[in-house]
């Protein structure tokens, strides 16, 4: 383990038993919300951070479950004593999301209307709904306002969801690699993952907890198409190249992978769908394509960010395709043009969207400066 | 605190909202800030630059010059400011129109290669003067429109630019003086206060 570590750590689980009402007019009758913290609170409560996660994310972002746990949480390069998110200053709260399948009440969890899980009857969430669940997690933490909302791709779309829903509950808001919206390329993408794992026979319309069957070799697919986009041509070509596989059959009719990139991108997909549920894959990339920020304001980012009270750290990485810095700039120039403060910067990173997940040195420089001013 | 900073500072009224053009690590700014209690705000392209700025807890927007501030609402800004860059910019015109379409008040500084030693540089070598202050040769240099006093009030004349004020620096105090007297000759750094 390293030295700058949070360390071994627990997640804990707290009971709602206040009705949710989602955007989409359905009604979780109670729910739980699975989250770790790292640091402690101070006596005002005021140096809280809330980091929301992208869309396979979890609450396990910093440190380990267990000394035999290989790799930390999914955000380790930034939280922890020392990083730019430190562990000795702030009191950071990462939780897993309504409809996820890391421990939150999710399509694996037990409908307690029928008895049975819910599967493809879990209510369909948006943005909004998660950011609500969020600020009632807020609450029962006894955090009335954030110094900081953090979130990188689908994780700033929550942040900057924050700061138009609980305008006044956040002094800052971080925004790393996100979009006001998604284009219909991301749109695309997102719905050939969805048909990937709706096409499978062992998804059964959803029903595969119940049938006793697994959209494995679906799910598998929509992570390997996800994870072209998550990646920059440029970073493949370094990674992998046209490398061969050590042992690739001669026989080019083979199913076997011949090229490394074949072998990886199949590694992940095999990994990925060996721990994560399809129909949260569905419902989150359902809650992506309809994010839509400036929608409840006639269209208009201007008027939506006027509403807002904090201040923005925008951050774009220069080879992420998925949500390209032009998309950062857009939410800059909306910023500007509603005379909110922000700040903007551009990292030159040749790993494509991922980016946002590795310890890129001017990234973090960057982030452990804006971070300062938010101890301030 | 580079001279013409110091010098610019007289200008900005409290409380003024400020955007500083080419911020650099935000020193400048920090001052206006802390002096002023502005409302400031910086563009820099320098990565290093931009991230000690942020330090500074400012609101810095990573953005290249010559791709324009049509990202910037009109008169959004009680002062624009832009010190030592207007040399360095690809349409240093378009930049003007730019600031003064964006700030209510403008100040530009820039380095007056009308004074002596550049002339007796070029007049007595025939090449292009390398100096303590501008020590760049002119193939790698990045300051690719220097011009004079006398360019620069031209300039402001033929596009209807108001000059609201003007003070030059020398070198050292004698220098000043003389350049005060005869800008375009003994002038190292001009500052002009401008507006529509």
């Amino acid at each position: 383990m390293q030295e700058n570590s949070v360390g071994i750590v627990s997640p804990r689980v707290e009971r709602f038993d206040e009705p949710l009402t989602f955007a989409c007019g359905r009604r979780l009758p109670s729910y739980e919300l699975i989250f770790e913290t790292y640091g402690e609170l101070n006596g005002d409560a005021s140096n809280a951070i809330l980091i929301c996660h992208a869309l396979s994310g979890h609450h396990h972002a910093a440190g380990y479950h267990s000394d035999n746990e290989r790799k930390p949480g999914w955000w380790d390069a930034c939280i922890g004593p020392g990083k730019p998110i430190d562990t000795r200053r702030f009191f950071v709260v990462s939780l897993n999301n309504l409809g996820g399948c890391h421990g939150s009440t999710g399509p694996t969890t037990e409908n307690p209307e029928s008895g049975q899980v819910f599967g493809p009857d879990f209510p369909q969430p948006q943005v909004d709904d998660w950011v609500d669940a969020q600020a009632r997690l807020a609450d029962r933490l006894g955090i009335h306002c954030w110094a900081a909302v953090v979130g990188g791709s689908l994780g700033g779309m929550q942040a900057m969801a924050w700061s138009l829903r609980y305008p006044d509950r956040l002094r800052h808001c971080v925004v790393i690699a996100a979009a006001m919206k998604l284009s219909a390329q991301n749109i695309a993408f997102n719905e050939i993952a969805r048909r990937a794992i709706m096409s499978d026979p062992g998804f059964a319309n959803g029903h595969y907890l119940r049938d006793g069957t697994q959209p494995t070799q679906g799910l598998a697919l929509a992570r390997m198409v996800g994870h072209i986009t998550y990646l920059s041509d440029d970073a493949m070509a370094s990674r992998f190249g046209r490398e061969l596989q050590p042992s690739h059959p001669d026989d080019e009719s083979s199913d076997a992978p011949q090229f490394q990139i074949e072998s990886y991108l199949r590694y992940q997909g095999e990994q990925f769908s060996s721990v994560f549920d399809a129909n949260t894959y569905v419902l989150m990339t359902r809650a992506l394509d309809h994010f839509d920020l400036a929608a409840a304001y006639g269209g208009d980012a201007i008027t939506a960010f006027s509403r807002s009270r904090c201040d923005y750290l925008v951050l774009s990485f220069s080879t992420d395709w998925r949500f390209s810095p032009a998309r950062s700039r857009e939410i800059v120039d909306a910023l500007l043009a509603a005379e909110r403060p922000v700040s903007y910067a551009e990292i030159e990173a040749d790993e494509g969207h991922d980016a946002f997940l590795l310890p890129i040195p001017r990234y973090l420089a960057v982030l452990e400066a804006y971070m300062k001013r938010v101890d301030a | 605190m580079r001279q013409d900073l110091t010098h610019i500072l007289r200008w900005i009224k409290s409380g003024a909202s400020v955007l500083d053009l080419g911020c650099g690590n935000g020193e400048f700014l920090a001052l206006i800030q802390k002096e002023r209690h502005a409302r400031v705000m910086g563009i820099e392209i320098d990565p290093d630059a931009i991230t000690s700025a942020m330090g500074r807890g400012l609101n810095i927007i990573e953005q290249n010059l010559d791709h324009g501030l049509a990202n910037f609402p009109s008169q959004s800004f009680d002062m624009v400011v832009m010190a030592h860059a207007l040399q360095a910019v690809q349409y240093p015109d378009q930049v003007l129109e730019e600031m003064l379409r964006v700030g209510r008040e403008c100040v530009v500084t820039f380095p007056n290669f009308g004074q002596w030693r550049s002339r007796v540089h070029l007049a007595t070598r025939g090449r292009m003067p390398v100096s303590k202050f501008m020590p760049y040769n002119w193939y790698d240099t990045p300051n690719i429109h220097f011009c004079t006093v006398r360019d620069f009030e031209t300039l402001c004349r033929q596009r209807g630019i108001r000059i609201l004020g003007r003070d030059m620096i020398g070198g050292d105090e004698g220098g000043t003086s003389l350049a005060r007297r005869w800008p375009n000759l003994f002038a190292t750094t001009a500052i002009y206060h401008i507006s529509r």
